[in-house]
Parts: C-alpha cells; sequence; structure tokens
C-alpha cells in the first residue's frame, strides 16, 4: 500500500489516479462511511466495498492531503474547514 | 598467555562459521504438545471440512500433498486485511508454478462473505482458485479453527470493522504440523516465510 498502487482489481490504485483528481469532493465522506458500487478508475473498473472508519477531521484532512500529494500526485491541498463542511453534508 | 589469545580467537571464529551453516536447520513443529499413549506428540491441526468458492466441500484431507499458507479474514475488513493479502499475494506469484504450495483463507464472516462473493474476490484479487482456496464454513467452526493455526478470531463491535483477528500467514505443512509464520502486515517478514517454505519444500525432497 505504501506505494499508491492498490492491489489487483480488488483495490484502485491512489498514485496518478483520474478518478481522485476528479472527484475531491466526495473524498471526506468516503472516509468516513465507505464506498459501495462500480468506480472505474484510470480506465479499469472496480467494485468491492470500502469499509469507512471513525476517523476524525483531522485525521481526514491529513489522509487527503497526504494522498494528494504523494506518488507524484499534485491534487491540491485540503483545509480543515473544507473537510469539516464536506463531512457535514454527506449523503 | 599470546598462544591462548590466538588459540581463543581460532576456536571461537571455527564455532562461529559453523553455527552461521543454517542451510541443513529444520523447521520447528510448532504449537503446544500434546500427551497422546505417554508420548509427547506434536500438534497438528484438527480436522476441518468447509465449502469453497465453487460451494464445494473441501477438506483439510485434501490438502495432504501440498504444504499451504493459511489466513483468516472478511472482505469488509479495513485495516489488516488489505495488507495481508497484498502479501499473501506476494507469496503465492513466488510459487505460482510450483503445484506443491497452495494457500487457504477462511472467512470470518460467513453471512456476509458467502462462497459466490468470494469467488468474486478472488477473482478481483486475480487469482486461480484451485490454488489459493476460499473457504466458508460455520462461523463457531471457524473461530474454533483460528486456535488450532494458532491464530486470533473473534466477533468485537469495538473492533474495526466488526472482527478482532491477528493477520498472520501460517505455514503447514503435508501432514498438518505449523512450521512456520509471518506478520502479514508487514512486508519486511514476507521474505522470511518465503525462504522458509523453501526449506519446507526441500525437506519433502531430500526424503525421497
Amino acid at each position: 500500500m505504501e506505494d499508491g498502487v492498490g492491489l489487483a482489481k480488488l483495490i484502485p490504485p491512489l498514485a496518478k489516479s483520474d478518478w481522485l483528481k476528479n472527484n475531491q469532493d466526495k473524498v471526506a465522506c468516503i472516509f468516513r462511511y465507505g464506498q459501495k458500487g462500480e468506480v472505474v478508475v484510470n480506465g479499469v473498473t472496480y467494485n468491492q466495498e470500502m469499509p469507512g472508519q471513525k476517523y476524525t477531521e483531522v485525521q481526514i484532512t491529513n489522509i487527503i492531503n497526504y494522498i494528494n500529494n504523494s506518488w507524484g500526485n499534485d491534487f491540491g491541498v485540503v483545509t480543515l474547514k473544507e473537510s469539516t463542511v464536506a463531512l457535514r453534508n454527506c449523503k | 598467555m599470546r598462544l591462548t589469545a590466538i588459540l581463543t580467537i581460532a576456536i571461537l571464529s571455527l564455532i562461529n562459521t559453523s553455527c552461521k551453516d543454517n542451510t541443513s536447520t529444520a523447521l520447528p513443529k510448532l504449537g503446544f504438545k500434546k500427551v497422546v499413549d505417554n508420548e509427547e506428540v506434536d500438534h497438528i491441526v484438527k480436522d476441518w471440512s468447509f465449502l469453497n468458492s465453487d460451494s464445494i466441500r473441501v477438506t483439510n484431507k485434501d490438502l495432504s500433498d501440498v504444504v499451504y499458507v493459511s489466513d483468516f479474514f472478511f472482505r469488509s475488513c479495513p485495516t489488516t486485511c488489505p495488507k495481508v493479502a497484498r502479501e499473501m499475494k506476494r507469496v503465492y506469484t513466488e510459487f505460482e508454478s510450483n503445484p506443491q504450495v497452495k494457500f487457504v483463507s477462511f472467512t470470518l464472516d460467513p453471512k456476509r462473505d458467502s462462497p459466490q462473493k468470494l469467488k468474486e474476490y478472488a477473482a478481483n484479487l486475480q487469482v486461480r482458485t484451485d490454488k489459493w482456496w476460499f473457504l466458508h464454513g460455520d462461523k463457531d467452526e471457524t473461530y474454533d479453527l483460528t486456535g488450532e493455526y494458532l491464530q486470533i478470531g473473534f466477533e468485537d463491535e469495538d473492533a474495526p470493522g466488526g472482527f478482532d483477528h491477528s493477520g498472520k500467514l501460517i505455514l503447514t505443512d503435508k501432514a498438518g504440523h505449523i512450521r512456520s509464520f509471518s506478520e502479514g502486515t508487514d512486508p519486511d517478514e514476507t521474505p522470511k516465510l518465503i525462504r522458509d517454505i523453501n526449506t519446507l519444500l526441500k525437506e519433502y525432497e531430500s526424503k525421497n
């Protein structure tokens, strides 16, 4: 997991992930509540449920900033305020 | 005085080199020994019977001609399982073309991990299910089996995912003895498990 490439067709990559780049608004909620159903990342379809976890707003902000800026990713930085607002509005 | 010193160093370095010769060291048989008919007997995994991902019943006896690496997992596991699956796959890839090595994953969550779901999981992990078995069975029997494999596994609503379990990869030989293990969440331990599998395979080779 350290290299951000995921695991076969079970877990999609985070490194250079087009999905991550284009869905920044969804990421915080996914960490808290998980995600079900199909997701297409870099042209490959994945369909394995990701469980959510009881992360705090601070932890989620830090994780997002980490994955946004590791492995060659350059997807920006989120603030604690932005994460908190996003988490309040999860569907 | 000087002669003694030289001799001591010479003897010590001899002992040192012969102790380093680990290639002929056999793997231990792990687990608590039992006394049967007044004799100490090594721990052997007790008989089990589960459904594989094609819903066909398989037992430990079907593994008596291979050595196998096993773990306990569940599909919705958030923390340890993805890491353990990754390491298990590393070992799988290493021995992919060796029919003497198999892999067995037991689900701790038979309610949600049906054989059909396990089959999908295996397909996504991109592994052959004749070589890496994903087994489904009675919950109590499975939890009981974790002890047989010297692992831990039980339901705990406070644990992430609802199940508390250890992430070890356990190596079992053809007679059901546990011979080695690695911590599945630590990639640095995987090479040692691979070495131990090779040591175990050599043990069988030399017996022929």
